[in-house]
């Protein structure tokens, strides 16, 4: 199918509504579904004989950061049968500060099992909460790490377990080659380079 | 039939230091704790197989941290593993060393800046000995620093331990009694290497 029928197709089947936005260009075509829809139709897509988009190519994460105030998920669809492919993007509303809620999408596990994992790097790196995910926890970073690292207002934290994390000069201030400070004879502001400062 | 008598007429007798024997046992069979991090265990593990040898000079990968000595942090150390790191570190029985292998764990390589999930060198994290310089290092810069590594061992001494020395300056730093804060401290140090 071409990308104008699975449009017709998707619209014909969900409403015209459920298509928030259509670009296509000839370079890379996307529709724009609702983000709570999501899941059905990638469902239908899924299981409908004409369509039969039985491989999840990649799912992503976009962050366009505080200024557009939007995030977007970015689904690549595939038909091994019939070799032909869609790609579908979800658009929600970002959060600026973690007390805020974070951005939902429905999950679309139940689909296609590939997708759990491309989901839990998704709520690692951006932040996006999948609803009905089965398994929703960081993949990548440590569980307690704070923050999502690919935000485009992402702020690293100043020590993880009493470990420096920026690098700050810290090895030269403390002499380089390891020679603990009280043979190198150095004024250091730290008492131990191991230890997290008072 | 050679029997050492019959070779040194001196009835099979060599005398040395004390210290000169544990430290010639203990630098001739350093046994570096099995495992790596990223791409520089690959040179570690060639450093080990036939081409470099690593076993003509005593150096067997022991599979518990429990029977080496060496640890040798060979690739990016991120701050996820970096507990692992320490707990390791932590099982190693005394007398233990560390090798930093590469620019990654020497002081966090190319992620030094925009890394945030790269512990910015190992020895943030536990002391280190000997580093060894090199994105990835070749195998001869590992057995360079494994030789440096027997020189420090070289110069160790029983008499003054390193645990026990670092034990007591860092009292002696945070105003803590010293049994004996009036002896002259040793010269003898690990990381003093006089070429």
């Amino acid at each position: 199918m071409s990308f104008e029928e699975l449009r017709d197709f998707i619209a014909d089947t969900f409403g015209p509504e459920v298509i928030q936005e259509v670009k296509d260009n000839k370079l890379q075509p996307y529709l724009v579904i609702q983000a709570e829809r999501i899941a059905e139709v990638c469902l239908e897509l899924h299981d409908n004989q004409s369509t039969y988009f039985d491989y999840l190519s990649s799912l992503t994460g976009i962050d366009n950061g505080p200024a557009a105030g939007t995030m977007e998920v970015v689904y690549n669809l595939y038909s091994i049968p019939y070799d032909h492919q869609l790609m579908l993007k979800v658009v929600v509303a970002r959060n600026t500060t973690p007390e805020q809620p974070m951005p939902q999408v429905p999950t679309v596990t139940s689909v296609w099992r590939s997708a759990d994992w491309h989901e839990r790097e998704i709520f690692d790196m951006i932040g996006i909460l999948f609803t009905d995910h089965p398994d929703m926890r960081r993949i990548l970073c440590a569980a307690d790490w704070e923050g999502h690292p690919l935000r485009k207002d992402y702020k690293q934290q100043d020590y993880y377990h009493s470990i420096k994390v920026p690098f700050d000069q810290h090895n030269e201030l403390n002499g380089f080659k390891g020679e603990p400070q009280w043979l190198v004879g150095q004024p250091t502001p730290f008492s131990d380079k191991r230890e997290k400062p008072e | 039939m050679n029997i050492p008598q019959d070779k040194t007429g001196e009835g099979g007798i060599v005398i040395t230091k004390l210290d000169d024997l544990l430290n010639w046992a203990r630098l001739t069979s350093l046994f570096p704790m099995g495992f790596g991090l990223a791409c520089c265990a690959i040179e570690m593990m060639g450093a080990y197989a036939s081409g470099y040898d690593l076993d003509r000079f005593g150096i067997i990968p022991r599979a518990s941290p429990r029977q080496s000595d060496v640890m040798i942090v060979a690739g990016t150390v991120t701050f996820k593993m970096a507990d692992r790191v320490r707990r390791l570190y932590e099982q190693m029985p005394e007398p233990r060393y560390v090798i930093s292998m590469g620019s990654c764990s020497n002081c966090g390589g190319p992620y030094w800046e925009h890394g945030y999930h790269v512990v910015k060198g190992v020895d943030r994290i536990i002391p280190v000995d000997v580093y060894v310089p090199g994105c990835p290092p070749r195998p001869e810069a590992l057995i360079g620093g494994f030789l440096q590594l027997q020189e420090i061992i070289r110069k160790e001494t029983i008499r003054a331990p390193r645990a026990v020395q670092q034990l007591m300056a860092k009292r002696a730093e945070q105003g803590q009694p010293v049994a004996d804060a009036d002896k002259p401290t040793e010269t003898i140090h690990h990381s003093v290497i006089q070429s």
